[in-house]
């Protein structure tokens, strides 16, 4: 399981995931609160009161075509606020773990998380360096790792991170945890 | 008193003067932290966008390394995702009536199981609630006199899951600062968020909220975090911010129990303030006088 990525499975979009979302909204009485509290709105491509509607609708494909839910910071103001009590961070990250079994996640978030894990999985904890390193090769932007390299060298003249050549195979310390998760939401 | 102490990977690595400084602070105020050995990563904001089941799992393991050593020992994490992440587990045992049974079926992998009840709690409800101003006060050697702090709590300390200060309108360092002998700086910004992960994917975003929170802190000699993501954010990328503005944003941004050392007695190498990535000069001088 060196590079295995780990994603909801087919079986699992099959069982209709897009409908306990709808499901979490369907209270959703169109106030605004949320938009009105949402530090990403203004570069939303439709706010996240427009985004609840079309949820309602079953706009399945705008959905996935806005770039609204990958501009969620979980900063839950617009949870802590929504009159109507639901779950809306939550409901995004759910919109995110359905885009990236879909396929159509934005890459740059989706590569980033992805990534992540599979730090996490190799190794029990994040190498902040590796996983820098492991990004930027699975982006392939030549650009990318350009904007980063005053920080990445400030913090190594710090000497808080050291450069860290990733490991791509052999087991990971989580291997076990990260199958059986894989397992269990396949059969569920 | 005494708690596990969850440090998080960032606190081993870009966050390690939070981590340093923490310590330094809690054993001067003689509480004692137990460190889980074998502990793992909480899946920060990463697991919750991929795998449901996953972003309960890897925060649960580490609950399940500290329930086979002390049921009545609380948790004290010093990040603010970590804190999100451990406390969710218990949040939703309450609601999701299979869940317990679907962590410890993937927990038996590794012979580990937990059955609830751990209390999660974030560094500043600690410092806040169970430590509180009166003896913090006590162990001040070192006046904050002259000294201007405009406190920054971030999200995920207070939301969803608060319980210990108002989520919107914070006020628990206040008392804090002012124990230190410092001033505090008001400002509506508090609680705003500062971009978080959006600062690697979606950068042009999270310059321009943490452009606003640098904007809103100008007048203050520094601010205090309690958050290594916030502390990022609002630390590294200055020189970015400031040009994306069109002003000069720099300040000083120092977590907030380096703050409480420096005050308790303790120097700039035990507090680690050498590695704060914005630590300007004239703070520097402030606190040498």
């Amino acid at each position: 399981m060196s590079e295995e990525k780990l994603e909801l499975t087919e079986g699992h979009i099959a069982k209709d995931f897009m409908a306990s979302i709808r499901e979490n909204i369907r209270a959703c009485m169109q106030c605004g609160t949320c938009t009105g509290s949402c530090g990403s709105a203004y570069a939303m491509d439709f706010t996240p009161r427009q985004m609840w509607r079309m949820i309602q609708l079953g706009l399945v494909d705008e959905i996935f075509d806005s770039r609204t839910f990958s501009l969620c910071s979980s900063c839950y103001y617009c949870t802590l606020r929504c009159p109507r009590g639901l779950p809306l961070t939550e409901t995004i990250h759910a919109l995110k773990q359905l885009a990236v079994a879909k396929g159509v996640a934005e890459k740059k978030g989706a590569r980033f998380y992805q990534t992540f894990l599979d730090t996490v999985r190799r190794y029990g904890r994040v190498r902040e360096m590796e996983l820098m390193t492991r990004y930027f090769i699975a982006m392939k932007s030549p650009m990318l790792p350009l904007s980063f390299t005053p920080l990445g060298m400030r913090l190594m003249m710090k000497g808080k991170v050291s450069p860290e050549m990733p490991k791509f195979f052999g087991p990971g310390k989580l291997d076990a945890i990260f199958r059986k998760v894989k397992e269990l939401e396949a059969s569920s | 008193m005494k708690y596990f102490y969850y440090s998080g990977c960032s606190l081993e690595g870009t966050a390690l003067e939070y981590n340093i400084s923490t310590q330094a602070v809690m054993q001067a105020l003689g509480v004692e932290l137990i460190e889980l050995e074998d502990w793992t990563c909480c899946g920060a904001s990463a697991a919750e966008t991929i795998s449901e089941l996953l972003s309960m799992v890897l925060p649960a393991r580490n609950l399940a390394l500290a329930a086979k050593m002390d049921k009545n020992c609380d948790f004290l994490i010093p990040c603010s995702a970590c804190y999100l992440n451990l406390r969710k587990v218990d949040e939703h045992l309450g609601s999701d009536e299979g869940l317990l049974e679907k962590i410890n079926d993937v927990l038996q992998e590794e012979e580990l199981s937990y059955q609830g009840g751990i209390k999660s709690r974030h560094l500043l409800d600690v410092i806040a609630t169970d430590i509180g101003a009166e003896m913090i006060k006590a162990k001040v050697k070192r006046e904050l006199s002259g000294l201007r702090i405009a406190p920054y709590y971030g999200c995920q300390a207070l939301r969803p899951y608060g319980g210990y200060d108002d989520p919107e309108q914070p006020r628990c360092m206040e008392p804090l600062i002012e124990a230190l002998g410092a001033e505090v700086h008001p400002w509506t910004m508090a609680a705003k968020c500062c971009g978080a992960g959006l600062m690697t994917t979606k950068k042009e975003i999270a310059v321009e909220l943490t452009g606003e929170l640098l904007k809103a802190a100008k007048g203050a000699d520094c601010i205090a975090t309690v958050c290594p993501m916030c502390q990022m954010n609002l630390d590294s990328y200055q020189k970015q911010v400031s040009q994306a503005k069109g002003e000069d944003l720099r300040i000083s941004v120092v977590y907030l129990p380096q703050l409480m050392g420096i005050a308790f007695g303790l120097s700039e190498e035990d507090l680690k303030l050498g590695l704060n990535m914005a630590y300007t000069g004239s703070l520097r001088a402030k606190l040498k006088n």
